[in-house]
């Protein structure tokens, strides 16, 4: 791997750029590998990443349908936090958090990962009350979380509507500010260039069409690009786990939704932190191109369409107005959805499945995102010892019979109610 | 946007219709737990032709049973299912 | 001269003379104008700064596609950056302003950025910046600034927006020359039409052309075709754009009644936006014009051969004084007669096919110099613009001066909205372009869209689309015949491919993306790092991401992908076209959603009567309900606190009006109860009602209420405000589908019942005030009354631990019954109260509420519910609840009560000591009423076991802890003593 650096960059300049060499390799498929994970994105490249860095575990093999990054990694709204309510969550997401904090330096590849602060809007006393519940029990497990006032909510975000007869009023916030945002795509590729690096194999246009199972155990996948053998499989899908899972014929907790966001056209520096709300479901933050990123509450209903519904993200809009009015007359440049694993308790799944060999990682609903370096470093200590780390056990699938739920919203098994 | 074609109402807006669940998730009430456990958690998920129950909500708060292709969207059948509109009771 | 206003000619208006400046000079134009051909007229060539290099951006085109001239246009609240000068019709007062320099676009300081282009190459960010975060705060601080385009809006939007559904049988997108005669064949058939224009004239193509049509010229023809639509009902919507092609064939339409930056009428809406229910939909959009690479193709006075025809034909403008065309097809042809017939000059026109024969080649070659296999290999010049063109033909290189540069590299036509619509592109090797192919939904597409480029075979396929249209509808075909069209050259413009760059070129020089300066250097970067996949290169390189959205960029740089991988265009694939297809305002998405209407709100029967007596509100939900009552000089907390007292002591009355209420009535409604409840319903007598629950289907309690046998049949069912809609569709799930063999109807009376409790040790004495003729029931009995003539059901329950009741009447007469209450109420010392009384008598009580208790993650058993639980287990959530975590009790969180000295922070967490970890948390913090001292109720991990254990509510975040003791959540009369007479 040729190393990124500022010297090199001058110099590069120099001789007009012709000799950066390829981010990743293009090879052929070989016949088997230790350890096979099937999704390019970035959850399956880091978990490529850290198997390799981490367990020394260079025959891997990532099996890509379409081009790295092209699912949920390229589809989100780009936010880091770690300020969840469940403490399983916390523990996960402060976990992933923590190596966001150094996931450029370990790449050597910019991410951009912005620790501009994440600020949960309360509209009222019992929202604020709520908001210092999360922040009391962040704080409880060592996690930064801030209550702040509503003066200095408004001094921080100066473009929201602060009248106190607004629809919902502002009356303070809670801060995480370690929170964020990230460059989604540089993610992937930033993980797929150091995956690289240690050997392992990226394989793009390579779909995954089945399963060699022997006696309860797995064997290797059958792919558009031949027969590959693996002595571990792991499945980083999201937004497919069910479809990938199905082939080795299991079902899954999980229904795939569809959420929408989408872009206003870029301005200069107008919002420089990310906003949430307590009452709103609507989340806004601008990117370092001036773009302000807007997304809300999924279409409710089950699609792999990528196609969704106009009404939500008018929805989107006018909350978004209501909370900073100004943003009326920006104009929405661009607007996309991704299909999201819903599972049935709004928490991801990681870990074991009944077939041997065989492990899932999924049913990341519509924040997975901000998990990527967790999830995927967690996974590979899985997939390298056949065991969960203690940080993803809970997130086991077999919690769904066994009625131990991480329900961060309390909304129960039907992903249109969460 | 869908257009349902309501068979009391005529053909609506998805805007009037809440998806509650895929045919084969509605769990009976008299199954077993363990039948019950497996049934509530294990879902095909379909890419594809799927069966679907929908409510008309904002409509006339029928129940009706969709077959719905989870890719195009397109759909190819809307049944209703048990008591009908006259009697919803609301 | 830089260009100038002709004297005579054009579509615009010289009686309306209209003003306005840019940068603050003040200029004149005509009605008709857009600020850029009012900007040419004035001789205004330089209009911006590009995104990243910042170099100087003149006008490429003349419509949406525009990528380089883009202003900040209005004032105030309706100031809108990034506003294409193209797309914006002048109106008298318009101030735009230029955008992305500084301190001036003359004197632009990024500028210098230029310079040190070789250094910021396409993901040139992902290679620098490489340290830790807080390093990263620092640079992006500086990035960010030095990005975006135009200065944000800072002021609230002053006008309203409107939202307006429609349906057709016939929606034609596009009212250019296929448009307008699909529009005239399906109107023939009876057919309801409907055809939307973004420009603000109808015509698209027309409207620079010098065809004739039906005999007379193309605006005479268009005025009369509109005439004639208008005539059969056609509804016309112009400065309307199609943005959106959804489901089921439904198309999102913004339509600019006004122009940005411009004051409404008073209350009108400045937009609107439209979404259309289309039996069919006929796709006339077009295709836009490619610009040529070349190096420094993007200099100002660069402009794409069409856009120079309608600045003369259409604006009466000519864009420069000497002219070279550079051309891969038979149509710019046109634009040099134009441009001649003007009294421009016309320096050549270089053509990059081998020489023709036809017989526009032949007039153009008598009139001007005709190069043939000639390209361009560079446009020389400066800020001002183009000065001179370099090109080669024939082995020689060639040097004209000219001030304006016209290009075509053929055309792309707009398959957006086919494309959003799912249908298939195909690929034409010829010309280098896609066009629709199959459809997935009803549509179709004509005209340029679908690939033609002869006026008469577009009018003619056209008139065919919209008669196939209607003919799927209506049984009638159209009546008449297409336009007759006369050209002076007809025929097709033998175009060929011309998206690859001469040899020899610097790649670093020649532009894709104007907005965002990716060059054919970048291009070839990521492809040669591995960025392959065309999404990868868009990403990368950030090509087609621009407010122009790729439309004059995107094949260029498909083309150079497809090249560097040896591969065809469409083997590379395109990006995706998404909605919208030009941006749109989130003041039009939004509509009339906007400040206080962003949500409903829901006022409850009785909320003038509150509102009389100015309590503190509180939002419950969408619900706005009184939080108490203060008198002067109380805060929340006094009044709360007296309030409560009140209802200890003597009495008080609360509005419970947002309940959730239902009656089920039939032979079968205690067996459909007991299947949604989870406690036995089917053993309560007539006029007897007790407390429930109900589950969700995974097990956990989901809400809370009374059940009441008020008739044989007939019960009622009450539950929690928040979730009264869910319980509504719950309730109609298990009558419906689970349990549709059972004979029972549900009624959901929320909104028609106004409920008011009043409690408290006089609550009886009140009761018998009220309704003398009453046998008072006792504690969860029913009875009925008349009380001031009004009909009242009166159930005796409690919330507040107190003797209670709660009378249910009709809503319109909830005001007089609460009156009533409140006179014979005063008279026995009592109060109204409100929910944060409620509140803290509930707490003292030990009452579980929905939203704090019931959070959706507990069970019966975490509840110490699970003792009245219906033991045959017929109910919903029964089986689901037997999974093993949740029958063994270890590990849960389960409710206690905890007591203090201190004030117990709500939502604290509950650890052993601070700061060890949290244990659980404060779901409710209240005060004992009478008496001293403070309690609360939680939710703590084992809980149940944990029952005189000294803890600490820790609250980090506010800085306040307390230390508590866990005892049995139940703080005020265990034995309900106080609910007996």
């Amino acid at each position: 791997m040729k190393r990124y650096s500022t010297l090199g960059l001058l110099k590069a300049g120099l001789s007009g750029h012709r000799d950066w060499p390829r981010a990743w390799r293009d090879p052929e498929p070989r016949s088997r590998y230790d350890i096979v994970v099937i999704g390019g994105g970035g959850h399956g490249l880091a978990t490529a990443y850290y198997l390799a860095r981490q367990h020394g575990i260079g025959s891997v093999a990532v099996l890509e349908r379409g081009w790295i990054g092209g699912g949920n990694t390229g589809r989100n709204t780009t936010i880091v936090r770690s300020n969840y309510r469940q403490p399983q969550l916390q523990r996960l997401l402060e976990y992933s958090l923590k190596l966001w904090e150094g996931m450029t330096q370990e790449l050597n590849y910019n991410v951009m990962f912005s620790q501009r602060g994440a600020v949960f809007l309360g509209h009222s006393d019992s929202d604020m009350t709520r908001l210092a519940e999360r922040g009391d029990a962040l704080r409880a497990h060592g996690i930064d979380a801030e209550l702040m006032t509503r003066a200095e909510v408004a001094r921080l975000i100066p473009v929201l509507d602060m009248s106190p007869d607004a629809r919902f009023p502002v009356q303070g916030g809670l801060i995480q500010r370690r929170g964020g945002t990230a460059r989604h795509d540089a993610v992937a590729w930033g993980y797929a260039r150091a995956a690289d690096a240690l050997g392992v194999d990226i394989i793009q246009n390579c779909e995954v069409t089945g399963f060699s199972i022997r006696g309860g155990r797995v064997e290797g996948v059958e792919t558009t690009r031949g027969t590959i053998g693996a002595d571990r499989v792991g499945i980083c899908v999201a937004g497919h786990s069910g479809q990938v899972a199905g082939l080795a014929g299991l079902k899954l907790p999980i229904e795939s939704h569809l959420l929408q966001a989408f872009v206003s056209e870029p301005i200069k520096p107008m919002i420089d932190t990310v906003i949430m709300s307590q009452s709103i479901h609507c989340y806004i933050s601008q990117s370092d191109k001036g773009e302000i990123v807007l997304g809300g509450d999924p279409d409710l209903y089950p699609t792999y369409s990528q196609r969704g519904v106009p009404m939500r993200l008018e929805e989107v809009a006018s909350q978004a107005i209501a909370l900073v009015p100004a943003l009326s007359r920006l104009r929405m440049l661009r607007s996309w959805a991704g299909t999201t694993d819903m599972s049935f308790d709004g928490s991801p799944i990681i870990g074991d499945t009944p077939i041997e060999g065989l492990y899932l990682n999924g049913g990341w609903c519509y924040g997975g995102f901000k998990a990527t370096p967790g999830s995927g470093r967690l996974f590979a200590h899985h997939l390298a010892g056949g065991e969960a780390h203690e940080i993803a056990a809970p997130f086991a699938l077999d919690r769904f019979a066994r009625g131990a739920t991480i329900d961060e919203t309390g909304a129960g098994p039907k992903a249109q109610d969460r | 946007m869908l257009r349902i074609a309501c068979p009391y109402c005529g053909r609506r807006a998805q805007a009037e219709f809440v998806f509650e669940r895929a045919l084969d998730a509605i769990l009976p009430l008299d199954e077993t737990p363990v039948a019950a456990v497996e049934h509530l958690f294990a879902r095909d998920n379909p890419k594809g032709w799927s069966w679907e129950l929908w409510r008309h909500t904002a409509g006339c708060g029928a129940w009706l049973k969709l077959h719905r292709h989870t890719v195009t969207h397109q759909i190819a059948a809307v049944e209703t299912l048990g008591a009908s509109a006259q009697d919803a009771g609301e | 001269m830089t260009g100038a206003r002709r004297p005579v000619g054009g579509l615009i208006d010289r009686s309306r003379t209209l003003a306005f400046t840019f940068d603050g000079a003040p200029y004149e134009g005509h009605r008709g104008d857009t600020l850029a051909s009012a900007l040419l007229a004035n001789g205004v060539r330089l209009l911006g700064r590009s995104f990243k290099y910042h170099r100087p951006r003149g006008i490429l085109a003349a419509g949406v596609e525009e990528p380089s001239a883009l202003v900040e246009v209005g004032v105030g609240g309706r100031f809108e950056p990034n506003t294409r000068a193209t797309d914006l019709f002048l109106y008298d007062g318009l101030t735009a302003r230029s955008q992305n320099r500084w301190p001036s676009l003359a004197l632009d300081v990024g500028a210098v950025l230029g310079a040190f282009g070789r250094f910021l190459p396409a993901g040139f960010y992902y290679k620098a910046f490489l340290g830790k975060p807080d390093l990263w705060k620092i640079y992006e601080h500086f990035i960010r600034r030095a990005a975006g385009l135009g200065r944000p809006p800072r002021e609230p939007d002053p006008d309203p927006y409107d939202h307006q559904a429609a349906f057709c049988d016939v929606l034609v997108v596009g009212a250019g020359p296929s448009g307008l005669a699909a529009a005239l064949a399906a109107s023939t058939t009876g057919a309801r039409v409907m055809l939307v224009e973004q420009d603000e004239r109808l015509g698209g193509a027309l409207l620079r052309e010098t065809a004739r049509l039906d005999g007379v010229t193309p605006d005479r023809w268009i005025a009369r075709t509109r005439k004639t639509l208008a005539a059969r009902g056609v509804r016309i919507l112009t400065r309307a754009t199609a943005v959106g092609y959804w489901d089921h064939d439904l198309v999102t339409i913004a339509e600019r009644l006004i122009e940005p930056g411009q004051s409404p009428v008073r209350d009108a809406p400045a937009q609107r936006l439209w979404r259309v229910r289309a039996e069919q939909v006929v796709l006339a959009t077009g295709a836009i014009e490619r610009p040529l690479p070349f190096e420094h193709n993007d200099r100002p006075g660069v402009m794409l051969a069409q856009a120079v025809r309608s600045y003369v034909g259409r604006f009466g403008v000519l864009p420069g004084a000497r002219t070279v065309i550079a051309t891969s097809h038979d149509d710019a042809y046109r634009t040099a007669f134009a441009v001649a017939d003007a009294g421009g000059q016309v320096a050549a026109i270089l053509d990059s096919r081998p020489a023709g024969d036809r017989p526009i080649v032949r007039d153009a070659m008598a009139r001007f110099p005709v190069r043939f296999e000639a390209e361009v290999l560079r446009a020389q010049g400066g800020a001002g613009g183009v000065r001179r063109v370099i090109a080669r033909a024939g082995g020689q290189t060639l040097s004209f001066d000219c001030d304006l540069l016209a290009v075509s590299g053929g055309f792309s036509p707009v398959a957006h909205l086919h494309m959003q619509a799912g249908g298939a592109l195909d690929w034409d090797p010829t010309t280098a372009a896609f066009h629709a192919g199959e459809a997935r939904q009803h549509q179709s597409s004509t005209g340029s869209a679908a690939g033609l480029d002869d006026l008469g075979e577009v009018i003619r396929h056209g008139w065919a689309s919209g008669a196939s249209a209607a003919a799927t509808l209506k049984s009638v075909g159209p009546a008449g015949a297409p336009p007759e069209v006369n050209e002076r050259y007809p025929g097709p413009s033998h175009a060929v491919a011309a998206l690859a760059a001469p040899a020899g070129v610097d790649p670093k020089r020649v532009f894709v993306d104007f907005q965002n300066d990716v060059t054919l250097a970048d291009v070839d970067l990521a492809w040669r790092e591995g960025y392959r996949s065309v999404e990868h290169l868009k990403r990368y390189t950030t090509l087609g991401m621009a407010t122009d959205q790729g439309k004059t960029s995107n094949m260029m740089g498909l083309a150079r992908l497809a090249a560097n991988e040896g591969r065809p265009i469409p083997e590379v694939g395109l990006t995706t076209f998404r909605p919208p297809y030009t941006p749109v305002t989130l003041g039009v998405l939004a509509g009339h959603a906007k400040g206080f209407n962003v949500a409903p709100l829901r006022r409850p029967a009785l909320y003038a009567t509150h509102a009389a007596d100015h309590p503190l509100w509180q939002p419950v939900g969408y619900w706005m309900r009184p939080r108490a009552y203060p008198r002067a000089g109380e805060d929340l907390h006094a009044a709360a606190l007296r309030e409560a007292r009140t209802v200890r002591t003597a009495l008080g009355w609360v509005d419970v009006s947002t309940l959730g209420k239902f009656e089920v009535a039939g032979p079968d409604a205690a067996a459909l109860l007991e299947r949604v409840c989870a406690t036995t319903v089917g053993k309560l007598a007539v006029g007897r009602g007790r407390y429930t629950y109900m589950l969700r289907e995974d097990g956990m309690v989901m809400d809370d209420g009374t059940v009441w046998r008020i008739g044989a049949e007939r019960y009622l069912l009450t539950s929690s405000t928040g979730g009264a809609d869910r319980m509504g569709h719950h309730l109609d799930y298990v009558r419906k589908v689970l349990a549709p063999q059972l004979k029972a109807a549900v009624a959901n009376v929320q909104e028609h019942w106004a409920g008011i409790a009043v409690a408290g040790p006089r609550a009886r004495a009140l009761v018998a005030a009220l309704a003398p003729a009453l046998d008072v029931p006792r504690h969860m009995a029913a009875g009925r009354a008349m009380i001031g003539g009004v009909d009242v059901l009166v159930l005796a329950a409690s919330y507040s631990g107190e003797r209670a009741f709660e009378f249910y009447v009709r809503n319109p007469d909830a005001a007089v019954v609460w009156a009533l209450v409140a006179k014979a109420g005063a008279r026995l010392g009592g109060c109204a109260y409100g929910l944060e009384a409620l509140e803290i008598l509930r707490i003292e009580k030990g009452h579980v509420v929905v939203g704090g208790e019931i959070d959706g993650r507990t069970t019966p058993y975490d509840l110490g519910l699970h003792r009245m639980m219906n033991p045959l287990r017929p109910f919903v959530g029964a089986a689901a609840l037997q999974r093993p975590a949740l029958q063994t009790q270890a590990g849960r969180q389960q409710l206690v009560g905890l007591e203090s000295e201190q004030p117990i922070p709500e939502g604290s967490m509950l650890v052993r000591q601070a700061p060890d970890a949290a244990e659980g948390h404060i779901t409710a913090g209240g005060v004992r009423v009478i008496g001293d001292g403070f309690v609360a109720l939680g939710l703590l991990h084992d809980g149940h076991a944990r029952l005189g254990e000294a803890l600490t509510a820790w609250s980090p975040t506010r800085a306040r802890s307390a230390g508590v003791r866990v005892v049995a959540p139940m703080f005020y009369d265990p034995e309900g003593a106080r609910y007996r007479d």
